[in-house]
C-alpha cells in the first residue's frame, strides 16, 4: 500500500450568496493517489464533520465527467488543468505529497456563488431558453432518413454539442465570457439543416440574453478551450461571430 | 389493493391504436386548466414535460440538480434501439419486442414491450428532427451498430454520448416551453413527500435545496420520473444524487412498488480502489468486441504483473463457459463469470476484485492505431481513473450496478394504483421484466414521456373529474409539517457517524448479500442486519449544518434514511421470489451455474403494498400472460 | 434600425465595429509604412510624395475624418467592452494567476492600444502639428523647406526626419510606440480575423503565424526610418 500524501487545502468558504466569503485552510492528511479530486474532498468534509465543523458546499452528480455538474478552480485554474478532465475525473496522483492547493468557486458576475464552491450557473439555461433549441413539437416529424446530412457537418456539429454546460470556459476567462458556451450551442444547431431554418434569430436572441446575464466579451485569448474538458474550440465562436454578422446584415 | 393493468383487449399489435382511439380527449382551450407536476427532468422526466406544455397543460417541473440538463440520462453512453430496419438487416417491431421480451427474461408485460417497440420508430423521427447529432454514414443516412449481443445492427448513437445527445434535444424542447413560459421550472428543488388528497395523488412537497424552505405544490396529477434506486448498493454508476426518496415516499403513501429485486449489474466497470471511492465508472461494453476476459488459472499468479503469466496458465473465462457467445456474453452472466472466479480467490488487483480485460491480442491483430481509433476515449478514461495505460497492460474490470429494473407499479396507461399518480422511466417497472437489453432504456424513458404520458394523462383528467386541491389545504400542511419534523430530527441527533458511513455500511451489505447472488441465508442476513443499522442510524447519524440553508450532508442524510428502509424491502422481495430471472440470481435456483426460472409459480410481477410504519408490507401479484411469445429458457453456451 | 442596435448594443456587434475599425486602421498604418520608406529613396521622393499628400486637400481631410472616426469607434468600443468585460469578472482568483493559454499581448490589448493612443497623439504633435517643444530639439519643423523641381518652395519633410530622430529619447519613444502598436496587431489582426468569422478550423494556425509576421514586418519597417537616421544611414 501506497504511503498517503499530505495536502494543505485553501479553500473558499462563503456561508450563501448574501455573505463575504473568505478563505479558510485545511489540512488535506493520507491523501490515496487513487482518490478523485472530489473524493479527496469528500474525505476531507467527513472529518471537517465529525469534528462539529460544517463540510465544504461543492457540486457533483456524474463524477464521471458528463454531467458538468462539477464546477472549482483549482490553483487557479477551472478543473485543475489536466487536459479535457473535469475536477470530478481530476485525480490526486496529479498532486505531490506536501502540495497546497487553492480551491474557489467559479468566478463571474454571471455565476453568483450560492455558497462556498457552489454557484448558480442558472444564467446558461436562460440563453438556451433564449433560442437554443429546434421549435419542433412531438410529434409530426419526417422520417430520420428524410434528409441526408453529410457526415461532415454531422460530426462537427456532434464535436460542439458535446458540451457539458460546465461553466469553465466562463471562470477561465478573463473577462468571464460565454461565448464558448453560446457558440458551441449556435454551432451545434446551425450545422445541421434541422437547426438552420432558426439560424438568423437563434444567434441574434441567444447574443441577446448572454449580454443581458452580464458575461464579458471575448478577446480571443483562448483560455476557454484549454480548460474545457469536452474540447470545444475557438472555431464554433469564429462561426458564431459569422452568423451574427450575417445576421445582422440582413437586418434581423 | 387492485392491480389492473388495464391492459387493452384485441390482437397484440393492435392494442395500442386501438386504446388511443378509446383514450378520452380534453379540448384545447380546457388542457390550459389542468396543472401537472412533473418530477424529474431526466429523458423520461425531460420529454414528458415538454410535451405536456405543448400540448396546452401547465406544467411544474422539478430535479434536484442546477440545471434539467444534468439528469443522469446524460451519462448513457452506448446507443438506443429502435425497430427502423434501415440496415435491412430483418429487423422489424415484432423482433425488438421478442428480443426485449426474451431479453427480460420473460419477466415484463407483452402488451407494455410491444407499445415500446411500435413507438421506438418515431423516437427516432422525434429525435433527428430535434438536431440531435447521431452519427451518420458518408452518404448522408444514419448509422446503426450492433450492441448488447442482438442479432440485428437497429441501435442509433452518438459517439459514445448517446444519452447525452438525448438528453440534450430533450432539455432544448423543455428550454423552448420555460421560454414560452408554460413550463416552470424548479432546479435544486428535492421532492420529499407526495400528497394524496381522497385517494388521489395531487401534490408534492418540496425542499427549495438553496433556502431549506419546505412547501407544497399542488396539481392535478403528479409523475414521477425520478430515475433509478442503485445507490441502495452505495456504489455504483449512477450519479451520486441518484436516489429512491421520490417514488420510496410514494410507496409509504400508497403506490405499490414493484419487483424491487431485480437490478442489473453491468460487466465492464473500473474496480474499486479503496474506500474513498464514491461511485464506480462504466466503461462501455463496446470494449468486450475485442477485449479479452481472463484471470490467472492459479492463485498463486493473481499477484505477478500479467505479462508475465504464461498463455498456458491464463483462464479465458467467458470464451471457455460459452464457446459460441464468448466475450460477448450478456451483461448478467458476463458479471456472474467474473464474480465467481473472484469468489474463488483468483481475481486480480486491489481486494483481488477484478478480471482482465485484454487488448492485446486485438492489438497485434490490427494494431494499436486502430484499437485508439476504436476506443481511444475510453482507454484515455481509464487511464484518467486507473493511471494505467491499457495499451500496454490489460485493463482491470469488475462488476457494478448499473441500472434498477424494479420500480413503481404502472397500468398500461403509466398510472400506479394510485389515481392520478404517473410515473415514467426508470423510476416505474413496465417493460425490462428481470433484465434490460443494452440501449433500451434510453428507448423507454423517451417513449413513455414523449408519446405515451401525452395521451393517457388526457384520459385520466376527462374520466375522473377531480377538483384541484390548493396547496395551503390541511393535508398540504400536515405532510409539510412531517417532513420539517424528519429534517429537524436528522440535524438534532448530532450522533458519530456521518451519513456517508452509513450508505457505505448498507452498500456493502447490499453487495455483498443481495448482489450478484443472493440465497436464502444471505437474504435473510440482511433482513436482519438492515433494521439494525437504520436503528443506530436513527440514534447516532451526524448531520452538520442547518435547515434553512444549502446543506448537502442532509440532503444525503435524507437519502440514506429511505435507502435503509428501501434496502430492506428489496431483500424481502429477493427473498420470496424463489427462482432466478434476469439480474435476479438465487444460489439455490441455478442449473451449473444459469438462471432458472420457475414459470410456474413466479411468471408474475411481485409489487408491495406499505402498511404502515413497522408492519411488514404486503405481497401482491399481477400474472404475466403471453398470448404472443412462448416462454423459453435463454441460453448463450 | 436593427443593424445600428446589433453594432452598437450588442458585445458581438461592438466586436466587429472594433475588428472592422481595427482592420481599417492597420490598412492606414501599412500604407504609411510604405510612405516612410520612401525615405531611403532619397529627400526627393519623400518630399514629392509629402507634398502629393498635403496639396490635395478634397482627399486629406476626408482621409483624416476618415482615421479620426475609426480612431474614435475603435477606441470607443474598446474602453466600453472592456469596461463591460471588467464588470463580468467583478472577483479574482487567489494570487492572480495568469489566465491559462492567454498569450501576453491578448491579455494587454487595452495598454498597449492606449499607450499607442497616447504615442499616436504625440506623433501628431510631433511630426503634423508641428509643436515645437515637444520635438526636443529646440528647432521649429514648420521653418524648414525645399524647392521641388518646378521650383516651388514645400516642406522638406525629409529634413525634418532626419532632424527629429536624431534626438535618441524621441527614438526611444517611437520604438516604444511602434512595438506596442505591433504587439497589439500580433494579436490584433488574427482576432480580427476571429472577430468577423472570416476562418475556419484549417486556416487558424495559418492566420495566428501571419498575424505575427506582419506585425513584425511592420515593426521592421518603421523602426527602419529612425534607426537609419540615428545610425546616420539617411542624412
Ligand atoms: C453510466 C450509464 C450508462 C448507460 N447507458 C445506457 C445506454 O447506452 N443505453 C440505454 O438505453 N440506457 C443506458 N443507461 C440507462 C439509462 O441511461 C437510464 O435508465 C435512463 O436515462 C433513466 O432516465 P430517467 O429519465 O428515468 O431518469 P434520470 O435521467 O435519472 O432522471 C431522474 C430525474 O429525477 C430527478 N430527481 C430524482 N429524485 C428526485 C427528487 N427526490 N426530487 C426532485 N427530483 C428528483 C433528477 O433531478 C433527474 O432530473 C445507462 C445508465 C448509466 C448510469
Ligand atoms: C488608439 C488606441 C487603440 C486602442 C485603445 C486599442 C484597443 C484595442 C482593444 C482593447 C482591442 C481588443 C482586443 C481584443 O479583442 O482582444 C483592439 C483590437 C484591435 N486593434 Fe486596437 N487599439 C488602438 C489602436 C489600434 C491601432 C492604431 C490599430 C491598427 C493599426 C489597431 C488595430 C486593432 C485590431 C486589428 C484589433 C483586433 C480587433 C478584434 O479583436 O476583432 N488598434 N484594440
Ligand atoms: S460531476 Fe458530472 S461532470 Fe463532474
Amino acid at each position: 500500500m501506497e504511503k498517503g500524501m499530505n495536502l494543505t487545502l485553501i479553500v473558499w468558504r462563503q456561508k450563501d450568496a448574501k455573505s463575504a466569503g473568505s478563505f479558510a485552510t485545511y489540512a488535506a492528511r493520507n491523501v490515496s493517489p487513487d482518490m478523485s479530486f472530489l473524493e479527496m474532498l469528500d474525505v476531507v468534509n467527513e472529518g471537517l464533520a465529525l469534528r462539529g465543523e460544517e463540510p465544504i458546499a461543492f457540486d457533483s452528480d456524474c463524477r464521471e465527467g458528463i454531467c458538468g455538474t462539477c464546477s472549482c478552480v483549482i490553483n487557479g485554474v477551472a478543473h485543475g488543468g489536466q487536459k479535457a478532465t473535469t475536477a470530478c475525473q481530476l485525480h490526486m496522483r496529479k498532486f505531490r505529497d506536501g502540495d497546497t492547493l487553492t480551491i474557489e468557486p467559479w468566478r463571474a458576475k454571471a455565476f453568483p456563488v450560492v455558497k462556498d464552491l457552489v454557484v448558480d450557473r442558472s444564467s446558461f439555461d436562460r440563453i438556451i431558453q433564449a433560442g437554443g433549441f429546434v421549435s419542433v413539437r412531438t410529434g409530426g416529424t419526417p422520417d430520420g432518413n428524410a434528409i441526408p446530412v453529410s457526415k461532415e457537418d454531422s460530426d462537427l456539429a456532434m464535436d460542439a454539442a458535446q458540451c457539458i454546460g460546465c461553466g469553465a470556459c466562463v471562470a477561465a476567462c478573463k473577462n468571464a465570457s460565454a461565448m464558448l458556451f453560446v457558440s458551441a450551442k449556435v454551432s451545434h444547431l446551425g450545422l445541421l439543416p434541422q437547426g438552420k431554418v432558426e439560424q438568423d434569430w437563434r444567434v441574434l436572441n441567444m447574443v441577446k440574453q448572454m449580454d443581458a446575464e452580464g458575461f464579458g466579451a471575448c478577446t480571443v485569448t483562448g483560455s476557454c478551450e484549454a480548460v474545457c474538458p469536452k474540447e470545444i474550440t475557438l472555431d464554433n465562436i469564429a462561426r458564431m461571430n459569422r452568423d451574427y454578422g450575417v445576421a445582422t446584415a440582413k437586418g434581423k | 389493493m387492485k392491480l389492473d393493468s388495464k391492459i387493452p383487449s384485441g390482437p397484440l399489435g393492435q392494442k395500442w391504436d386501438k386504446h388511443k382511439f378509446d383514450l378520452k380527449l380534453i379540448s384545447p382551450a380546457n388542457k390550459r386548466k389542468f396543472e401537472v407536476i412533473v418530477v424529474g427532468s431526466g429523458l423520461a422526466g425531460g420529454s414528458a414535460a415538454a410535451t405536456l406544455a405543448e400540448l396546452g397543460y401547465s406544467v411544474k417541473s422539478f430535479c434536484y440538480q442546477d440545471s434539467p440538463r444534468r439528469a443522469h440520462s446524460i451519462a448513457a453512453q452506448g446507443g438506443i434501439n429502435a425497430a427502423k430496419n434501415y440496415q435491412n438487416d430483418g429487423d422489424s417491431v415484432q423482433r425488438l419486442f421478442y428480443d426485449t421480451i426474451k431479453g427480460g427474461d420473460f419477466r415484463a408485460r407483452e402488451a407494455n414491450v410491444h407499445r415500446l417497440a411500435q413507438v421506438s420508430v418515431s423516437i427516432i423521427d422525434q429525435c433527428v428532427a430535434q438536431g440531435v447529432p447521431f452519427a451518420r454514414e458518408y452518404g448522408g443516412l444514419l448509422d446503426n451498430r450492433s450492441f448488447g449481443g442482438a442479432q440485428v445492427s437497429r441501435t442509433f448513437y452518438a459517439r459514445g454520448q448517446t444519452g447525452q445527445q438525448l438528453m440534450l434535444g430533450a432539455y432544448q424542447a423543455l428550454s423552448r416551453q420555460i421560454g414560452l413560459g408554460t413550463v416552470k421550472m424548479y432546479p435544486r428543488t428535492e421532492m420529499l413527500d407526495l400528497v394524496v388528497v381522497d385517494g388521489h395523488a395531487k401534490g408534492i412537497v418540496v425542499r427549495d435545496m438553496v433556502t431549506g424552505e419546505i412547501s407544497s405544490h399542488a396539481a392535478d396529477a403528479v409523475v414521477l420520473a425520478t430515475g433509478g434506486y442503485g445507490p441502495v448498493f452505495y456504489l455504483s454508476t449512477n450519479a451520486v444524487g441518484c436516489n429512491v426518496t421520490g417514488t420510496f415516499r410514494a410507496f409509504k403513501k400508497g403506490a405499490a412498488f414493484a419487483n424491487p429485486c431485480y437490478t442489473q449489474i453491468h460487466p465492464t466497470c473500473i474496480p474499486v480502489s479503496g474506500d474513498h471511492q464514491s461511485k464506480l465508472t462504466l466503461m462501455s461494453e463496446s470494449l468486450r468486441n475485442d477485449g479479452r476476459v481472463w484471470v490467472p488459472k492459479r492463485k498463486e499468479d493473481c499477484a505477478k504483473s500479467p505479462g508475465s503469466i504464461a498463455e498456458a496458465d491464463r483462464d479465458y473465462i467467458l470464451e471457455r463457459k460459452y464457446p459460441s457467445f464468448g466475450n460477448l456474453a450478456p451483461r448478467d452472466i458476463s458479471s456472474r463469470a467474473a464474480k465467481e472466479v473472484c469468489d474463488e480467490g483468483r481475481g486480480v488487483g486491489p481486494g483481488g476484485l477484478g478480471v482482465y480485460l485484454d487488448f492485446n491480442d486485438a492489438i497485434h491483430r490490427l494494431g494499436a492505431a486502430k484499437i485508439r481509433e476504436r476506443y481511444g476515449n475510453l482507454f484515455d478514461m481509464y487511464e484518467r481513473i486507473t493511471g494505467e495505460n491499457a495499451y500496454q497492460q490489460p485493463m482491470r474490470i469488475y462488476p457494478a450496478v448499473h441500472y434498477t429494473m424494479g420500480g413503481l407499479w404502472v397500468d398500461y396507461n403509466l398510472m400506479s394504483n394510485l389515481p392520478g399518480l404517473f410515473v415514467l422511466g426508470e423510476a416505474n417497472f413496465s417493460d425490462h421484466g428481470a433484465n434490460r437489453l443494452g440501449a433500451s432504456a434510453l428507448m423507454q424513458g423517451l417513449a413513455d414521456g414523449y408519446f405515451i404520458l401525452p395521451y393517457t394523462i388526457g384520459h385520466y383528467f376527462a374520466s375522473s373529474k377531480q377538483t384541484r386541491p390548493k396547496a395551503d389545504d390541511a393535508e398540504f400542511r400536515k405532510v409539510e409539517e412531517e417532513v420539517a419534523a424528519r429534517t429537524k430530527r436528522l440535524l438534532s441527533i448530532k450522533g458519530k457517524k456521518t451519513p456517508r458511513a452509513f450508505h457505505r455500511e448498507l452498500g456493502k451489505l447490499m453487495w455483498e448479500n443481495c448482489g450478484m447472488a443472493r440465497s436464502k441465508a444471505s437474504l435473510e442476513l440482511n433482513l436482519k442486519r438492515i433494521p439494525e443499522l437504520r436503528e443506530e442510524f436513527w440514534n447516532s447519524v451526524n448531520v452538520a449544518g442547518e435547515a434553512g440553508d444549502l446543506n448537502q450532508t442532509l440532503e444525503h442524510a435524507g437519502r440514506v434514511a429511505d435507502f435503509l428502509e428501501f434496502g430492506e424491502l428489496l431483500c424481502l422481495d429477493a427473498l420470496t421470489r424463489e427462482e432466478s430471472a434476469g439480474g435476479h440470481f438465487r444460489v439455490e435456483h441455478q442449473e451449473e451455474g444459469e438462471c432458472k426460472r420457475d414459470d410456474e409459480n413466479f411468471a408474475h410481477v411481485a409489487a408491495w403494498e406499505f402498511q404502515g410504519e413497522g408492519k411488514a408490507p404486503l405481497r401482491h401479484t399481477e400474472p404475466l400472460v403471453y398470448e404472443e411469445v412462448h416462454m423459453s429458457t435463454r441460453s448463450y453456451k | 434600425m436593427n443593424i445600428v442596435n446589433n453594432l452598437f448594443h450588442s458585445t458581438l456587434g461592438k466586436k466587429y465595429l472594433m475588428a472592422l475599425t481595427g482592420a481599417g486602421l492597420f490598412g492606414f498604418a501599412v500604407i504609411h509604412m510604405l510612405g516612410n520608406l520612401q525615405v531611403f529613396l532619397g529627400p526627393e521622393a519623400l518630399n514629392r510624395y509629402a507634398h502629393f499628400l498635403q496639396s490635395n486637400k478634397e482627399l486629406l481631410w476626408p482621409a483624416r475624418f476618415g482615421l479620426l472616426a475609426m480612431v474614435a469607434l475603435h477606441i470607443w468600443s474598446a474602453v466600453k467592452l472592456s469596461a463591460e468585460n471588467k464588470a463580468a469578472r467583478p472577483v479574482g482568483y487567489l494570487n492572480d494567476p495568469a489566465p491559462p493559454a492567454a498569450s501576453y499581448a491578448s491579455r494587454t490589448m487595452l495598454m498597449s492600444g492606449l499607450i499607442v493612443a497616447a504615442f499616436i497623439i504625440y506623433h501628431l504633435l510631433h511630426f503634423t502639428v508641428k509643436v515645437e517643444p515637444v520635438n526636443l530639439t529646440g528647432r521649429d519643423f514648420d521653418d524648414l523647406h525645399v524647392l521641388d523641381n518646378a521650383g516651388r518652395s514645400i516642406h522638406d519633410v525629409h529634413q525634418m526626419l532626419v532632424i527629429g530622430f536624431q534626438q535618441p529619447v524621441v527614438v526611444l519613444f517611437y520604438i516604444i510606440g511602434v512595438g506596442l502598436l505591433c504587439l497589439h496587431l500580433s494579436h490584433g489582426l488574427s482576432a480580427m480575423f476571429q472577430s468577423l468569422g472570416l476562418r475556419n478550423k484549417a486556416w487558424w494556425p495559418a492566420l495566428q503565424q501571419s498575424a505575427k509576421a506582419a506585425a513584425l514586418l511592420l515593426f521592421l519597417g518603421y523602426i527602419a526610418v529612425p534607426v537609419a537616421v540615428l545610425l546616420r544611414l539617411v542624412k
